[in-house]
């Protein structure tokens, strides 16, 4: 499911101007060279000792639910989660995790519930995307802008399960391009409704939802068309959804598309302001993503249990293979990218908690991150199986073709990788300009430019910026802190340079802006885990020294990739690889496939 | 006539744990491990709150003793569909066994006014199998052990208890006390909106002094070992060689 490029256009707002300066997102600074750590440092705790406790008490049933009842082959095999499972799941609450309790729901807070999807993660994915499609972003919508009437009217029955709920804004010709959308919404003269038309694509629950979020084009008085966000039941008439899709994976999930044939919609249906529906759509998505990161870390954790006791007793050439290193290295960097990921989904997920609302950077890394160390995870630890990974009776090769829809969906990772970079550079592009404007006229505001002269003259001096995160991390760690901050200052002089190459061009530079996008992300890995081994350092927690080592080999090799993708970004070398490429697919694109020559000619 | 029942709920390591013994050999690792009621309770709770939904008991009392993190156990029973809990609060559990707990249940019996005791017929993780026996014995009560079947019938019970070699019925006058086989029913789980439901419900904590029950061990605890490794096996490719391999061991 997409999210725009008309979204990754810089088009600073007066409010977003604003928010630059006093932006504590951790991620939004580090495109200035900034070290901001209070989002950050020390690793956030969301929960009381008293949502802790209930939160110890949710998890094991729902954990021996999915043990003991959910049957993922079965489910598979019926392309549809078993009756008895999904019954299951309505009587225990698990359609309306986050819906407040005087609506039917449990009234969960994020992190309370990113933990109980990594259970369900761990478990059988195909039975995350029906809840997660539901809950997630089927009706979060109403959770997040409806009025109280439409909240008392539809959350209710969608939280206890009663009905399923469904996100629609894909469209056969709108998939990363959201705000290409066809489908439209046309006001009755009287203003009583809406006549809503359109065909929705690989809609996850459309065959099987009720209630459906649905986005279209309204015209905005005074305005262009912008798009609408409305609440349409299927009972409404007109609504009609296609055979479930054939699938690589996710099978037990329905994915169907939804045509809406001159639904008539009642105009008191329209979720939040008329013409706001983009930042809807773009906030749901935004608001779910810490739960995907969270389920795969389940998921990784599976799988790496799976190998782990394989590698245990498994004998080659007369040795456990185990001693192997070979296994060794899957194995440790699989925990390691687990232990990030874990790391991150639940930093995210507490810093939403905490009220913070500027996290849409770290959201987006957070989903791509998690969706690709899952790949290699499941797929490195098929590899420890061999053979038996790929035979169907050892569930891992199910798992690798659940999760590759993680890379799609929901905002393609190639589409989220772009939007990293640009909101991040358009920030410090503002903070370059407002530098600018403070060297054409000095006195305006001084501290600024003082503070930042400094900063760059020790810099250029090799003196490093002065910032630290001594003291404000574990002793033990210091080392790997101070790597960190070199990344960092690093990414804000290369963002710098890029800005001042490509100034408003850079939007066009997609190679560029991948090598950025990927430091970023193994950035904010870094930090993620620097501060959560901290904590357990702190904490003398059993596992500290364990965690240590995992910290430590992540972020040596995670600063290597930093390095790495910066000096690609503006070497002239790496520039020549970018420009061969875009050669190369020209002439693909014009023979329409591969253009070389046979070695044997023909 | 509705009677009060009282459930025992025990904390114990999970069943899918890997127990671990600690070097010292003074017991087996419970720090950082998981916990859960031990199954047999779960049984007998189910039990419990079939009774109270059939209306033959009046209230359902899950009881637990040992450290303060017994009180989650408690929550589950509650759940699960207890009416309330009452926590026995022990330091530690090194000092409890079942002579202890009978004599707290015991206690707990007079106290509350209790009609029958649902036990489950022994915790996984000690396998001690004595404690229902006991609170019988010292509340001179009827017992029935091992239930997998169970009818109230008036002022009477009727159970089907799992013996040796086969099933036998008895029939016992109320009050009693019941331990649970694991055939007697197959527990539900506590659903998520039941377990925030919980929360409003009552627990006691008592101290083990206010009933009156003295912790005086009644035995010491020498050393906790492992069972021995298995050791790797060897295929013999017939009789002959078999019979050779034994009498190279000194087996025959």
């Amino acid at each position: 499911m997409p999210i725009t490029t008309a979204h990754l256009k810089p088009e600073t707002s007066v409010e977003e101007k604003e928010s630059t300066e006093a932006s504590s997102s951790f991620a939004a600074n580090i495109f200035m060279g900034r070290l901001v750590t209070k989002q950050v440092l020390p690793y956030p705790q969301a929960l009381n000792e008293e949502q802790q406790q209930e939160l110890k008490e949710l998890v094991s049933p729902v954990s021996r639910f999915f043990k003991e009842i959910n049957n993922p082959a079965a489910n598979e095999a019926a392309e549809a989660v078993e009756e008895g499972t999904m019954a299951g799941l309505r009587e225990m609450g698990a359609f309306g995790l986050q819906v407040p309790m005087q609506y039917g729901g449990l009234g969960l807070r994020n992190t309370q519930y990113a933990r109980l999807v990594e259970e369900v993660g761990a478990a059988d994915l195909a039975v995350g995307i029906v809840l997660g499609a539901h809950q997630s972003i089927g009706y979060k919508a109403i959770l997040l802008y409806g009025t109280e009437e439409q909240k008392k009217q539809y959350l209710p029955r969608l939280a206890s399960g009663e009905q399923m709920a469904a996100f629609c804004l894909t469209e056969p010709a709108s998939g990363s391009d959201a705000a290409s959308i066809k489908t439209y919404a046309k006001p009755s003269p009287c203003g009583q409704y809406f006549t809503l038309s359109g065909n929705k694509l690989w809609i996850s629950n459309g065959g099987t939802a009720e209630v459906f979020t649905v986005f279209a084009k309204t015209p905005v008085p005074g305005d262009k068309e912008k798009i609408s966000a409305f609440i349409v039941e299927r009972g409404f008439g007109g609504v009609t959804s296609g055979p479930p899709e054939k699938k690589m994976g996710i099978k037990a999930s329905n994915t169907a598309e939804v045509s809406f044939d001159n639904v008539r919609v009642p105009a008191s249906n329209l979720l939040g302001e008329l013409g706001s529906g983009f930042k809807v759509a773009m906030n749901v998505l935004n608001n779910g993503r810490f739960g995907m990161a969270a389920a795969l870390s389940g998921t990784m954790k599976s799988a790496i249990a799976c190998a782990v006791e394989h590698a245990n007793n498994r004998v080659q050439f007369g040795r456990k293979i185990n001693e192997f290193g070979a296994i060794q290295e899957k194995l440790a960097r699989a925990t390691t990218m687990q232990y990030a990921t874990e790391s991150m989904a639940y930093l995210l997920s507490a810093n939403m908690d905490a009220g913070s609302t500027d996290y849409q950077i770290e959201a987006a890394i957070s989903k791509v991150f998690a969706s690709e160390a899952a790949w290699n995870v499941v797929d490195e630890s098929l590899q420890i199986l061999g053979g038996m990974g790929y035979m169907q009776e050892c569930g891992m090769e199910k798992m690798l073709r659940d999760l590759r829809i993680f890379r799609i969906f929901e905002g393609t990772n190639d589409i989220l990788r772009l939007f990293i970079a640009l909101t991040g550079m358009q920030r410090a592009g503002t903070h370059l300009q407002g530098l600018q404007k403070a060297i054409r006229s000095p006195f305006s505001q001084p501290s600024l430019l003082t503070s930042e002269l400094s900063r760059r003259a020790r810099r250029r001096m090799g003196l490093g910026t002065g910032q630290s995160l001594k003291g404000k991390i574990h002793p033990e760690l210091d080392e790997i802190g101070k790597e960190l901050v070199g990344c960092i200052t690093t990414l804000g002089s290369t963002i710098e340079a890029l800005l001042m190459k490509h100034g408003k061009r850079i939007i066009d530079q997609q190679f560029h802006l991948k090598c950025v996008a990927e430091a970023t992300m193994d950035i904010y890995a870094m930090i993620a885990v620097i501060s959560r081994t901290s904590r357990t350092l702190e904490l003398h927690l059993p596992s500290a020294q364990h965690e240590k080592l995992l910290c430590e080999t992540f972020c040596l090799e995670a600063s290597e990739r930093v390095v790495h993708n910066l000096q690609a970004a503006t070497s002239s070398r790496t520039g020549l690889v970018f420009r061969n490429m875009a050669l190369i697919t020209a002439a693909l694109s014009q023979h329409g496939g591969t253009v070389h020559s046979h070695p044997i000619s023909f | 006539m509705a009677f009060r029942v009282l459930v025992g709920v025990k904390r114990v390591i999970d069943y899918a744990v890997k127990v671990r013994v600690k070097p010292d050999k003074s017991g087996v690792v419970t720090d950082g491990v998981k916990h859960s009621m031990n199954p047999f309770c779960e049984i007998a709770l189910e039990e419990a709150v079939r009774l109270k939904e059939k209306s033959l008991a009046s209230e359902v009392i899950a009881v637990s003793c040992g450290p303060q993190q017994c009180q989650e156990v408690i929550r589950t029973a509650l759940a699960i569909g207890a009416d309330r809990g009452i926590h026995v609060e022990v330091p530690a559990n090194d000092e409890l066994g079942p002579l202890q707990v009978s004599k707290v249940f015991a206690a707990l019996v007079k106290k509350e006014d209790v009609g029958l005791v649902l036990l489950g017929k022994q915790a996984i993780d000690d396998d001690c199998n004595q404690t229902g026996q006991m609170i019988a014995g010292l509340l001179d009560w009827s017992q029935g052990t091992f239930v997998s079947e169970m009818t109230v019938e008036g002022e009477t019970l009727k159970v089907v208890r799992e013996v040796d070699g086969g099933l036998e019925t008895v029939r016992l006058k109320l009050p009693s006390v019941i331990t649970a086989d694991l055939r007697l029913n197959e527990p539900r789980y506590a659903t998520l909106p039941n377990i925030m439901k919980a929360k409003k419900k009552r627990l006691d904590v008592l101290k083990i002094k206010d009933l009156g029950v003295e912790l005086s061990p009644r035995f010491q605890v020498l050393s906790i070992d492992e069972p021995p490794q298995r050791e790797a096996g060897v295929t013999v490719e017939s009789t002959a060689d078999l019979v050779k391999k034994l009498k190279e061991i000194g087996k025959i």
